[in-house]
């Protein structure tokens, strides 16, 4: 019997994403046991030709070129799976969508009527249907073996949408927030680092944007009681999932403040 | 029991010492980083000697007492069901063979002596007891059987302390082989020493503990009776079990849930929660399959999920399931409080929601009283 095929393509992204499927080491050739791989430029020249059982897309649309590509890729393949925050909520380039491009072509580039981008970087969910997100920046290796398997079982995954507090508490870790007053995003970040910076007692950055049901205003009054500044705030959620619904969200409430109020 | 013993620093060495040396993994109080948490011990130099915890709703801080306290604070984010009900359990394993399968049989649990275990946390193992021991948990009551208990009485608690509003302290009652009560004033520092139970009093018969005379025990309860009128905090519980079973349609609710985060961290620390969740494991190649049990919280949206989507999806819904199973619809279950006053959830939640603040905020906003005056249905009908 043929094994599935697998594809990975990659659009605006550092592809620490895909990199993570090489990084798997010890479960790489397991992999190679079960699936095909007929189409990932990063780790084979050899491309077969489509259609594909499942594809994973890594990185952001910013070009036309790229809202055309990711609409044949779909139409390639039976399961699309997006991995990593670029390709999930648009990645920290999604900053530019709150400024205008064409002023940082100027500035960037010596002839910028060569350069041909949209306004905006936007997740791939936001132009073809997406079978299954999996977030974070980059994914968890593990949580990627995750994906693969249930996908090829016929299953749901098991990655869950809950805070990364869940991942500190089944580690032991004591909450950053409370033990030593370090403003924190884990309470509104969705597991599956395994809580990397908390267990050095770093506050989470948010590399897995949203949890199922963040509640970032009452976490930024409580960063606010600990003395963090309306600008803090708006660093802190326009990171790697800036363009992520609830952070986007919640990082124009405190522009807004700023605007109105003068605050700082 | 046999009367109380008195020893000194050496004395609590010691009983650490007979307990490694019949055979116990001793976990108990020891600081980690910035915090007290539980782990191994061997000696009295592995507890937080000196340490006190200042504790408030959302905050927590170690400093130094400028004395040589061995139990000069009170609990950390941790209890014992780290050890009682771990997670990622492995309830079952299994390799394939040519012809099927075989099954992996799993190491005994190590057997803990819980060293240090305050009348809060003691009285949350009871709790935890009827939850698991009915039902024939077996990774809880093999674990559980297994165990020794050291209790030490607490004589000064937290802000965040109100096991004296529900009997589980700061004296321990019941549910230890060994309680202690450290008594330090002036040039005095020794520790009451009773035995709960027979092993308990066979393990005290090892060490060279002399009676204690009749002022030291009754300095040493003097010093637990003092901790109980200067608990930190408080919760009302006459008619509590009542009020809440009445109040679910507060609107109360939902402005808890607009400041809670609904992180789980209450659920992870509190010392009697116990939801878990099942996951099965399989190798990529189908070589080997396990099933797995960890925590799980009430808080999470997969908790209450069933088929269409999660039966509380409001923060607001799954805070007030949360507190009314602790305080009330726990005592149709299992006959008790699900509580025992800990404090833990009020330190660890990142924002500072206080159970016993908001128990009494319902109370105050009692639906049945704003609904005085107007008459029921069937008054009406009467």
């Amino acid at each position: 019997m043929a094994l599935p095929t697998l594809a990975v393509h990659k659009f605006a992204s550092c592809d620490g994403c895909q990199l993570s499927l090489l990084d798997l080491e010890d479960e790489l050739l397991a992999v190679a046991g079960v699936v095909q791989i007929a189409n990932f430029m990063e780790a084979s020249r050899e491309v077969l030709p489509p259609p594909y059982d499942v594809t994973l897309v890594e990185g952001s649309i910013t070009t036309a070129h790229d809202a055309e590509r990711i609409k044949q890729i779909r139409e390639e393949t039976g399961v699309l799976i997006t991995i990593g925050a670029c390709a999930t909520a648009g990645g920290i380039q999604a900053l530019r969508n709150w400024k205008d491009v064409d002023d940082f072509t100027r500035y960037v580039y010596a002839h910028p009527a060569y350069i041909e981008t949209l306004q905006t970087s936007t997740p791939v969910a936001d132009h073809v249907a997406v079978d299954f997100e999996l977030r974070g920046c980059p994914v968890s290796k593990h949580q990627l073996l995750e994906v693969l398997v249930a996908f090829l079982q016929g299953r749901r995954p098991n990655v869950p949408t809950y805070s990364v507090c869940v991942e500190c508490k089944l580690k032991g870790n004591p909450c950053v927030m409370v033990a030593h007053g370090t403003p924190c995003l884990g309470p509104v970040t969705q597991a599956g680092c395994d809580a990397l910076c908390p267990t050095y007692d770093r506050g989470c950055f948010g590399c897995f944007g949203p949890m199922e049901s963040p509640n970032t205003g009452s976490l930024a009054d409580q960063w606010k009681a600990m003395g963090a500044s309306e600008r803090d705030l708006i660093d802190a959620f326009r990171n790697f999932n800036a363009w992520s619904d609830a952070f986007r969200k919640e990082s124009d409430r405190h522009q807004t403040s700023i605007e109105i109020g003068g605050v700082r | 029991m046999s009367e109380p013993l008195v020893i000194d620093r050496q004395g609590v060495d010691a009983l650490i010492a007979v307990l490694i040396d019949r055979g116990y993994e001793v976990v108990g109080p020891t600081v980690r980083g910035q915090t007290i948490l539980y782990d191994t011990i061997t000696s009295t130099e592995d507890l937080p000697v000196g340490i006190r915890d200042r504790q408030e709703a959302g905050s927590y801080r170690l400093e130094e007492r400028g004395d040589d306290a061995l139990f000069g604070y009170v609990v950390g984010p941790q209890s014992f069901k780290k050890y009682l009900t771990p997670p990622g359990t492995v309830f079952w394993k299994g390799l394939r063979t040519e012809d099927g399968f075989e099954t992996v049989e799993a190491d005994p649990p190590p057997r803990h002596a819980f060293f240090g275990a305050r009348p809060c946390e003691v009285a949350a193992m009871r709790v935890q007891d009827d939850v698991y021991l009915p039902v024939g948990d077996g990774v809880y009551t093999e674990r559980r059987e297994r165990s020794f208990t050291v209790a030490v009485n607490c004589t000064e608690p937290a802000a965040t302390c109100f096991c004296a509003s529900l009997g589980t302290g700061p004296a321990v009652s019941d549910g230890y082989d060994i309680a202690l009560t450290e008594v330090l004033s002036g040039e005095h520092h020794f520790f009451l020493a009773e035995a709960g139970t027979d092993i308990g009093e066979d393990v005290l018969a090892d060490l060279s503990a002399r009676p204690a005379h009749d002022e030291e025990v009754v300095g040493a309860r003097r010093l637990v009776v003092h901790a109980s009128d200067h608990m930190g905090r408080s919760l009302e519980t006459d008619g509590l079990q009542e009020l809440l079973s009445a109040n679910l349609a507060n609107s109360i609710w939902n402005e808890i849930g607009n400041r809670c985060l609904t992180c789980t961290n209450c659920t992870m620390v509190c010392p009697t929660c116990f939801c878990s969740t099942v996951e099965d494991r399989q190798a990529l190649d189908g070589s080997s399959a396990e099933r797995v049990r960890t925590w799980d919280s009430c808080f999470t949206l997969d908790f209450s999920y069933i088929h269409g989507g999660p039966v509380r999806s409001s923060p607001g819904a799954r805070y007030r399931q949360w507190i009314t199973h602790k305080l009330s619809t726990w005592q149709d279950q299992f006959g008790s409080f699900g509580c025992v006053g800990c404090g833990r959830c009020i330190t660890w939640c990142p924002v500072g929601i206080d159970i016993t603040q908001e128990a009494a905020a319902v109370r105050e906003r009692d639906i049945r009283k704003v609904a005085v005056g107007i008459p029921s249905v069937k008054e009406v009908l009467e």
